[in-house]
């Protein structure tokens, strides 16, 4: 018997974040394989207490949690000693593939001399052994692969695992001490969180999606904005768009920006560069507005109107309007 | 102002099949490799980005060209690869090192481990490298190698600033923001898309407001033909990580599935009452 540990993802405000629970089910998936249990590991300072009760109701044989003053704000070097010290019990250590888990699973592996997945799709057994799907060659091709070591790490995409529902009962909690650091500790300081103040919905955990791409240019926020208020969607942007500085980094949906996959995603004058379509085509119902009838994004949206977007986006917002109102 | 001992910067760098014709990658009947054939190499956009903060970090913008301090580049590939290599140094690296090796043998573990390996050897103040390789896409090399020789590491970078001799304040894009640390050197940066802005990287010896073109810079035709003077070392993988095989083979691999075409709709009436009762998402 084997059990695998999820490694929980707090907001800096300690909250717990909803990328943990896609973790969860990726914990889950793996069990019939591993044939055990999965635990849930939460680390942070004053507050994480309460997420490990939250989290207590999702099924795991237990929550454990490690509160200290010094993993307040998340660095890997303070995380990854302790997050390694839990591990060494388990087989399989799982974390969420956002900049969290990226961030710390690669480290802890090191430190644990394990061989590391990242970024999973899926997880399947195969004559008793986990194989991990993964997304390669900005998402053109899935390779699979199985991890030769004692511990197995991994982090899943958050929009590949359905979030995991609470079960009846709740688990047993337990506290772990910190480990000792090493000296890179000593040397790394958290200095701000410029957070982007947003009313709207995440854009990992939104359930629609309003993209902009370069055309949009300085009106960018003058023309998406009604949109995605009357769709209550988050507000993503293409590459070419955030480059072009219209749009705030964090808004870079792709490849090599965030991945999503809402119910509805409309892409409003973007054309469709390889990149950008591996980080929204498995969104459920794909829109298109371009006034270019060749671009690219046409051949996956389930919806294309070739217009002007100046003309046909607040069209869409005064429509999507009348018809609350109708 | 000279710095008593300049920054020594070990940059690993990796050619990869063209990323912008990375849908015209194929999968072998058998399904057992990716075949790249047709496609270009070109370096890995996010090593060419911490190439080109590297660059920055060792040198005054006004005055680039009395460089100070020391970029060495780094690859694990075949001969081949050296085209790449002599390309970053007539960006301006100053020596580079392959390791003998073939793709098919390596995973991030094994060439974190190798580069435990030359950072124990060549003692250099800094790694920057790209955040991932964009064929794998692994993005573990940086995290790992920090965590073997116990450095402080600033992953996804944005923005790089040299405070003060031996410490960074780099910018990290997370998710719904940006992180700042502060890390003290030795370290480990690895760097995203927006490192190549303008104002992103400044060393200690670049004014504040100093702004540089955005992006790479290029190498000038005489630059290209110094470059095959400067040294290139070569070492084998066995003797940086004796002993060692990769532990994440790949069994198979399987293209996505292709969403198909929809519709065009006339209008926007249409596109909302398609959404709301065919699709029923609105």
């Amino acid at each position: 018997m084997a059990n695998a540990l999820v490694i929980a993802e707090l907001g800096d405000d300690a909250k717990l974040k909803k990328s943990t629970l896609s973790a969860i089910s990726f914990a889950k998936a793996a069990l019939p394989a591993l044939g055990g249990s999965f635990s849930i590991l939460v680390l942070g300072g004053a507050g994480a207490e309460l997420a490990a009760e939250e989290l207590a109701t999702y099924g795991a044989a237990q929550v454990l949690h490690c509160v200290d003053a010094s993993l307040t704000h998340y660095t890997a070097e303070h995380y990854a000693p302790t997050v390694a010290e839990v591990a060494k019990g388990f087989a399989l250590l799982v974390g969420t593939a956002t900049s969290f888990g990226k961030d710390l699973l690669p480290r802890v592996a090191a430190r644990l001399d394990a061989a590391y997945a990242g970024d999973c799709s899926g997880v399947s057994a195969e004559n008793g052994r986990l194989v991990y799907r993964r997304p390669m060659y900005a998402g053109n091709a899935f390779g699979s692969c199985t991890l030769d070591t004692p511990i197995q790490v991994a982090t899943a995409r958050q929009s590949e695992f359905t979030p995991a529902e609470p079960v009846s009962g709740a688990s047993p909690l337990a506290a772990v001490p910190k480990a000792a650091v090493g000296a890179a500790a000593s040397r790394v300081e958290f200095v701000s969180l410029d957070a982007v103040k947003s009313e709207r919905p995440e854009l990992g955990d939104a359930k629609s999606v309003v993209s902009g791409g370069r055309a949009l240019k300085e009106k960018f926020f003058e023309v998406l904005e009604p949109l995605a208020d009357a769709l209550g969607a988050a507000l993503g942007a293409s590459r070419a768009a955030v480059d072009a500085g219209y749009a705030p980094g964090d808004f870079q949906v792709g490849q090599t920006g965030k991945i999503v996959a809402p119910a509805l995603y409309i892409a409003v004058g973007i054309s469709g560069a390889i990149q950008h379509i591996a980080g929204m085509k498995g969104s459920r119902v794909i829109v298109a507005i371009n006034k270019d009838a060749e671009a690219p994004i046409f051949q996956l949206a389930d919806y294309g109107l070739v217009a002007d977007l100046f003309q046909a986006v607040p069209a869409l917002v005064s429509e999507l309007k009348a018809k609350r109102a109708g | 102002m000279q710095r008593e001992i300049p920054l020594k910067i070990l940059v690993p760098i990796k050619r990869v099949a063209d990323p912008d014709n990375a849908n015209k990658i194929k999968i072998n009947p058998a399904g057992s490799a990716v075949d790249t054939s047709g496609l270009e190499w070109k370096m890995n956009p996010f090593d060419e980005y911490a190439l080109e903060a590297a660059l920055r970090l060792t040198e005054n913008g006004k005055a680039p060209k009395a460089r100070i301090g020391e970029v060495v580049v780094v690859t694990f590939a075949g001969k081949e690869a050296e085209t790449t290599l002599r390309a970053a140094l007539a960006t301006g690296a100053d020596r580079a090192i392959r390791v003998d090796t073939t793709d098919d043998a390596l995973d991030g573990r094994l060439v974190a481990l190798a580069l435990k390996a030359l950072v124990l050897a060549e003692k250099p103040d800094l790694g920057v490298m790209g955040k991932q390789a964009v064929d794998g896409d692994t993005n573990q090399v940086g995290q790992r190698l920090a965590e073997l020789v116990d450095w402080p590491m600033a992953t996804f970078a944005a923005s790089v600033r040299e405070e003060a001799e031996n410490v960074l304040l780099v910018g990290r894009e997370v998710d719904g923001g940006t992180l700042n640390l502060r890390v003290r050197l030795p370290a480990v940066v690895t760097v995203d898309l927006r490192i190549v802005a303008g104002a992103s990287v400044h060393s200690r010896h670049t004014e504040a407001a100093f702004k540089y073109n955005d992006g790479v810079r290029f190498a000038p035709l005489p630059a290209i033909m110094a470059a095959k003077k400067k040294p290139l070392d070569t070492k084998t993988l066995a003797e940086l990580a004796p002993g060692e095989k990769l532990t994440s083979p790949y069994a198979r691999f399987e293209r996505p599935s292709q969403r198909k075409a929809g519709i065009k709709v006339k209008d926007v009436a249409e596109l909302v009452q398609r959404l709301s009762t065919e699709a029923k998402v609105i």
